[in-house]
């Protein structure tokens, strides 16, 4: 039986991370995410999991690459000076295809900036934050439903991708309380089964995923953030195995863009086509709501990272892309890149949303 | 079983310098993971960076080589998931004591049950030679090349001062000693952190008058000073040498711990 329930975004996070099995969370206390750590302290012990707050978000991290590498489902909760912390150990995670998942709760930056207010600055740190080449799957919710539901979402897709999945939310979301339909089941994709004996890090499928050898399973792997071979030794001065490594390890997000994609196009016979992800969609569904016109397109992106730009070619009659941001236009640069029509960024920073009469000034404006 | 049969054998040879004593620590290290009669599939060996972080690279179990400073912190994520796991975490005097510092200290509060070898070379050795928290006042390395004029840490004080169960001071000249140390390290609950000071003729020895191998392992035996020697000096209000340190178990105790067994 599905449950009707009037959760705050961050506690529909942890519930949705609680139904996807989440075993193992470890965090440390930061607004505005504090409140999934908290959720998850109260309830997860209850449930045979094990919670631990760490000394700070560099630990954090490492303990839930640590955990996920004996078979747990594992998550961290944060904000953006912690973020920047994780930064660190998110490169170790992708280098080592550790899956994992970690909530972005974004307040105003940069540095302490805004702790209790919104915004959504974290967008380009989170695709290359960390050092090197790097491919990452980052998602955006933009209701509490969505915050529960792309939070199984990011485990399913960590688990399949072997690779840290992101939560980008924002304090709009994570603070605000609303009415969420709770189903009884989730779908749950696990890890790639290992094959006994092989090399660990071998990969002999298309998508470029190797299976996961669980530690404690007597396949004695050894895991480094070194450039490594595929027995997992490391290998750091060898030029074409470290270039086929990063490529192998970008290529399985960015080639899966569309099989992960998730977005909805709204009027696409649309001149005008507003773009949006996590809080500012509600403004502008607002808008859409009061104008009810035809030419106004829509594209609501949950999938921000990789990037589905295909969405964009749905709109053939685009004359013009508004991107409404909690920043100064971090994936506007990133729409910019796929279309050659005119790209209006809305930016809003200050850690309110957007008013509906902006948007509509900004679709109003004369060219 | 033997000891030999830990070793990860297709990795060799090591990267370890000719005279290094990290060899001796890791033998020693397994050397007392055989006496536990532990199953390989268990036995998760977690390391941070540098010459140290090296040693679970040649063991023949799942291991996790990390980034720098933090393995301790990765090895509570493991200890805390799979409490059935036996963990052993390598580490050094630049990777636990400098940019590991805070993981170090909490892990010793939580006293959780990791057991931490700590090569101490008092030097960055991988890096080439930058003085380390632990490089003794005086001594020369790159970055200190008018002589380290920082105090160094005392590894073992923090350790207890901060709530662990087992600590434990020897040189890689104290073989038979180490392998004890380490093996009641692994029998105890809790946090057991288990120091070496250990000689590096590349980065420290040339530098600092011990440029044969042999002269900087003696200096290590001539300079240690057995706790219950230092204790009855204590006890006789007799002074203590200044340019000596402690080697033996100086703390044993049972309180609550975290990770354990169930």
């Amino acid at each position: 039986m599905t449950r009707v329930e009037f959760w705050q975004g961050n506690t529909a996070c942890a519930e949705g991370a609680l139904a996807a099995g989440c075993t193992f969370f470890g965090g440390y206390p930061i607004t505005p995410s504090t409140e999934v750590a908290e959720h998850m302290a109260a309830k997860l012990p209850k449930k045979g999991g094990v919670f631990i707050q760490m000394e700070d978000e560099i630990a954090s991290m490492a303990s839930i690459i640590g955990a996920s590498w004996t078979g747990a489902r594992a998550m961290t909760a944060t904000s953006g000076p912690g973020f920047s912390l994780m930064m660190e150990n998110i490169g170790f995670a992708v280098m080592t295809e550790t899956p994992c998942v970690v909530v972005n709760v974004q307040r105003g930056g940069p540095s302490t900036g805004q702790p209790t207010m919104s915004a959504q600055g974290d967008m380009m740190q989170v695709r290359f934050g960390s050092h090197g080449d790097i491919a990452i799957i980052a998602l955006c919710p933009a209701t509490v439903q969505e915050m529960y539901e792309l939070t199984i979402k990011a485990f399913n897709l960590a688990d399949k991708y072997r690779v840290p999945v992101f939560l980008m939310t924002d304090e709009t979301i994570g603070h605000m309380r609303e009415k969420i339909i709770v189903p009884d089941t989730v779908e749950r994709v696990g890890r790639k089964p290992f094959s006994a004996g092989s090399p660990p890090f071998r990969v002999t499928d298309k998508d470029l995923i190797p299976g996961f050898p669980t530690f404690g399973t007597g396949q004695h792997v050894h895991v480094t953030g070194l450039t490594h071979d595929e027995r997992g030794y490391p290998a750091a001065t060898h030029p074409a195995l470290h270039e086929a490594l990063v490529r192998r390890l970008v290529d399985k997000i960015e080639n899966a863009r569309y099989e992960m994609a998730d977005y909805d196009v709204i009027n696409p016979d649309a001149e005008q086509v507003f773009v949006a992800y996590g809080a500012p969609v509600r403004t502008v569904m607002q808008v859409m709501h009061d104008k009810k016109d035809k030419n106004i397109g829509f594209l609501r992106i949950r999938t921000v990272w990789p990037f589905p730009e295909k969405a964009l070619f749905a709109f053939k009659n685009a004359k013009r892309f508004l991107v409404p941001e909690m920043n100064l236009g971090q994936i506007a640069r990133e729409i910019e890149r796929h279309v050659c029509v005119p790209v209006r960024t809305i930016p809003k920073l200050g850690g309110e949303l957007h008013t509906p009469k902006e948007l509509v000034a900004a679709l109003e404006e004369k060219p | 079983m033997s000891y030999d049969d830990w070793f990860r054998k297709d990795r060799l040879p090591h990267i370890f310098c000719a005279g290094c004593g990290n060899g001796t620590i890791i033998n020693c290290t397994l050397a007392a993971v055989d006496q536990m009669n532990w199953k390989k599939e268990d036995t998760i060996f977690v390391s941070g960076i540098g010459c140290s972080s090296r040693a679970p690279g040649y063991i023949l179990t799942d291991s996790l080589h990390t980034t720098h400073g933090r393995a301790i912190a990765f090895a509570t994520g493991v200890k805390m998931a799979k409490p059935d796991f036996n963990v052993v975490v390598f580490t050094g005097d630049g990777d636990m004591a400098a940019i590991g510092g805070n993981h170090f200290i909490h892990a010793c509060r939580r006293n959780i049950d990791l057991t931490v070898v700590c090569m101490n070379n008092q030097i960055y050795g991988m890096t080439g030679g930058q003085g380390s928290p632990t490089t003794p006042r005086g001594c020369l390395s790159s970055t200190t090349p008018a002589g380290c004029n920082e105090a160094p840490f005392d590894l073992c004080d923090l350790a207890i001062a901060a709530g662990a169960n087992y600590v434990s001071r020897w040189t890689s000249y104290h073989v038979k000693e180490l392998e004890k140390a380490v093996k009641v390290g692994l029998e105890t609950p809790g946090f057991s952190f288990i120091e070496v000071l250990v000689q590096c003729p590349t980065a420290f020895g040339r530098r600092n008058k011990f440029r044969q191998v042999m002269d900087h392992v003696e200096y290590l035996r001539s300079h240690s000073l057995l706790k219950a020697k230092r204790d009855r000096l204590l006890e006789k209000n007799q002074p203590v040498p200044e340019d000596m340190f402690v080697v033996g178990e100086l703390m044993k105790r049972n309180r609550p711990a975290l990770g354990v067994k169930p």
